[in-house]
């Protein structure tokens, strides 16, 4: 039987965080040091800036901002980066709680409709079961929830060797590996 | 049926595994019981009342005869010697005890079974039609398209989180079994003037505490686009569907909100968006799972078939089974027999592990190993030759299941209700059998009638869509029964309307009986229930009953 490989993005790399939990991160290019700019804050430059959808516009105006990067609340319209994707470095998808899977879709917009490839992170309620679903939309870094264990976080990832269906990973579908079975 | 290969059974199994790591350490204490119930519920396992209660998936209600063994070995092993079909041709064990639900989900899966997805926001059993493959009025066998879906939507990465459960039913013959027009997506397989097959597409039906009948969102859906189009209508609700309140979670308050025009819009230009990237499984997949539904292979039989047509002219009660619970089949000298979960005094969709055993012997010999359940909690044996209709009635009489009352007043739907439901505001179980006790006398004469019970708002027992709908309510803490008259499930879906006042159980007993007195004084040659309402209103049924 054909075996399709669990193709991720890069290597993984582990780090922890400061509030004890792991961040997991699957790409090849270097991991920035992002700082996030609240709406409240006074808006600043730096080598990897991110803000908010409602002040990405401002931010964009910048000449000081080496990297920049925007956060995504559930029901914002990732559709409306389109026209800046070349300038985005670093899309946050935010899960405040887990139950709220609208941001699953923005992240196979992203992916497949409108191409991007820098990095897509998933922040909030990050939680083990989750993730799986996470990688297969096309995130490919997670800020894991501190409930979450490295070991639970590996567990999830590589418990299911095949999936049913195409998304945002380079996974084939079983009717894919079947045609080569 | 439809067989695992290796990739299904890896899947299955990888779950099986995973649950059981979860359920060790929610016995270990290592989880809460609030960080367990997400998980938990995603294989279908639920707190009741009393116990766990653990929803096992029958995928578009098909069963091989070894799968109904191992639900009853199921049920001696697990529970308390029974079970429970649903209207989601699903079926409930009642009494699960945590530590053993890994166990009995590798048993499962041992019989390509499985309980995945069976709760939860996400897309839930497939439902069709239960005579697919034997029926001669559809266009195609549904199945196949059902196991895509099926497939399609399990673990789906992108769906295992929309707004609200969300539910597939689809049919490929002009007479609705599959109650598709009450789904969050109904899909109906039909040829079109030009003598092309494709999906007609409905969206936005439910019941609830909204209940709406589906729209048409596509007239003629070409099947070479199936699962791109739902993959549309998925990520639009997904994206869209209010998920400030509960009630208005399903896509068809979305639909309602958003209105149809502006909905179609929006999922035109997803769709448009998804074609360009989108790989709809190729011709050879559909070709290989086809294959596992292609005809059992029927012998030529002449007809009429003389023994069988003498047994019904000699013995009435053969005759008058024959009449309620037979149906034609596609191959001549063959027939579609409906097994009555639905004996007087018994709970509906209720099945003994004896008799889940019994029915699998029977379709071993009778019917090519096939066993289908349906919407209605009944179970079906698709292919049985006429000639072996009496020894299978026979048989049948023997455990108990030789009920001739399909389609009539005691073949009753409803929910678990307050005997085993924990959202319950009433019991449901207990008014279904004192209901069918009364009315089975006279249910022959009063001819199709279809009784439907919930025990709350959630309509799990599809009261809106029954000629005559009873809904339990809660009245100042006592249990209380609202009646509704006129719902249909079928081709022509309508919601039933609140006669009136509610009762308490005795009362809404006596109010259905006052109903059918009425019914049958003024019914029109053999006119249904019903027809009757339709032509008549509910005036004199207010006056029979309120009067
Ligand atoms: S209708 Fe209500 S009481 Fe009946 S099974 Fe559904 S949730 Fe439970």
């Amino acid at each position: 039987m054909a075996n399709p490989s669990i193709e991720r993005r890069g290597a993984e790399e582990k780090l922890h965080l400061a509030n004890n939990s792991y961040h997991l991160r699957f790409r090849s290019d270097a991991k920035l040091g992002w700082a996030y700019v609240p709406d409240d804050a006074q808006m600043t430059g730096g080598d990897a800036i991110t803000v908010s959808l409602s002040r990405f516009q401002e931010a964009l105006t910048r000449n000081d901002i080496t990297h920049l990067g925007v956060r995504i609340l559930p029901g914002e319209d990732v559709r409306l980066l389109q026209p800046y994707l070349a300038r985005i470095s670093l899309v946050e998808l935010a899960f405040p709680t887990f139950r709220d899977g609208r941001n699953y879709s923005s992240a196979r917009i992203l992916r497949e409709q409108l191409s991007y490839t820098g990095e897509i992170r998933a922040i909030g309620q990050v939680l083990a079961d989750q993730l799986f679903f996470m990688v297969r939309c096309g995130i490919d870094a997670l800020d894991l929830d501190p409930s979450v264990t490295h070991a639970a976080a590996d567990a999830a990832l590589s418990r299911f060797k095949y999936v049913y269906q195409a998304a945002g990973d380079a996974r084939r579908p079983v009717w894919d590996a079947r045609l080569s079975s | 049926m439809y067989k695992y290969d290796d990739f299904d059974h890896a899947i299955v199994n990888a779950r099986v595994d995973e649950f059981r790591d979860q359920v060790a350490r929610r016995v270990a204490g290592e989880l809460s019981e609030d960080a367990f119930k997400p998980l938990r519920l995603m294989n279908g396992l639920y707190l009741q009342l009393h116990a766990y209660m653990l929803r096992v998936a029958i995928p578009y209600g098909t069963l091989s005869a070894d799968q109904l063994r191992m639900l009853a070995h199921i049920a001696r092993s697990y529970d308390k010697n029974y079970a429970h079909f649903t209207t989601r041709q699903n079926i409930q064990y009642n009494w699960i005890k945590l530590a053993e639900a890994p166990d009995l989900l590798a048993d499962l899966a041992r019989v390509e079974m499985q309980a995945i997805q069976t709760s939860g926001n996400c897309i839930r059993n497939i439902t069709t039609d239960q005579f697919a493959g034997a029926t001669a009025e559809e266009v195609a066998d549904p199945r196949p398209y059902a196991e895509l879906l099926r497939q399609y939507s399990t673990f789906h990465p992108e769906f295992s989180f929309l707004p609200r459960k969300f539910k597939i039913a689809l049919t490929a013959a002009p007479h609705d079994r599959a109650a598709i027009k009450l789904h969050d997506i109904g899909l109906e397989l039909y040829k079109n003037a030009t003598g092309d097959i494709g999906w007609r597409v409905f969206v936005g039906g439910g019941m609830g505490r909204t209940p709406i009948i589906g729209k048409v969102l596509r007239e003629f859906l070409p099947q070479a686009y199936f699962l791109g189009y739902i993959e549309a209508i998925m990520r639009v609700y997904n994206r869209y569907g209010r998920r400030d309140n509960i009630y208005k979670a399903r896509i068809k308050i979305l639909v309602h909100e958003l209105g149809l025009e502006e909905f179609h819009r929006q999922v035109d230009a997803e769709w448009a968006d998804i074609q360009k990237t989108f790989a709809e499984p190729p011709a050879v997949e559909l070709e290989r799972i086809s294959a596992f539904f292609v005809n059992p292979t029927f012998e030529t039989i002449a007809t009429p078939v003389a023994i069988y047509d003498d047994a019904r002219k000699t013995n009435p009660a053969f005759d008058h089974w024959v009449e309620r619970n037979v149906c034609a089949h596609k191959q001549q000298g063959y027939s579609i027999v409906t097994i009555s979960l639905k004996a007087v005094g018994e709970i509906p969709g209720d099945a003994s592990a004896d008799q889940m055993d019994t029915i699998a012997a029977l379709a071993d010999q009778y019917s090519f190993s096939d066993v289908r359940v349906t919407h209605e909690q009944n179970l079906v044996l698709p292919h049985v030759r006429q000639i072996d209709l009496f020894a299978l009635w026979e048989k049948l009489k023997d455990i108990g299941l030789a009920s001739d009352n399909v389609g009539l007043a005691s073949d009753i739907i409803a929910c678990p209700g307050m005997d085993y439901c924990s959202l319950a505001n009433a019991r449901s179980i207990p008014i279904a059998q004192d209901i069918a006790k009364r009315l089975a006398p006279i249910e022959r004469s009063t001819g199709e009638l279809k009784i439907k019970i919930s025990g709350c708002i959630n309509a799990c027992g599809h009261h809106h869509a029954g000629h005559i709908g009873i809904l339990g309510v809660d009245k100042k803490g006592e249990e209380n029964y609202q009646l509704s008259l006129g719902g249909s499930a079928a081709e022509d879906t309508t919601l039933s309307t609140i006669l009136g006042p509610g009762f308490d159980a005795d009362g809404v007993v006596n109010a259905v009986e006052k109903i059918v007195a009425c019914f049958n004084t003024i019914k029109r040659d053999n006119e249904r229930f019903l027809d009757t309402y339709r032509r008549v209103g509910t005036a004199p049924f207010k006056e029979a009953v309120y009067g």
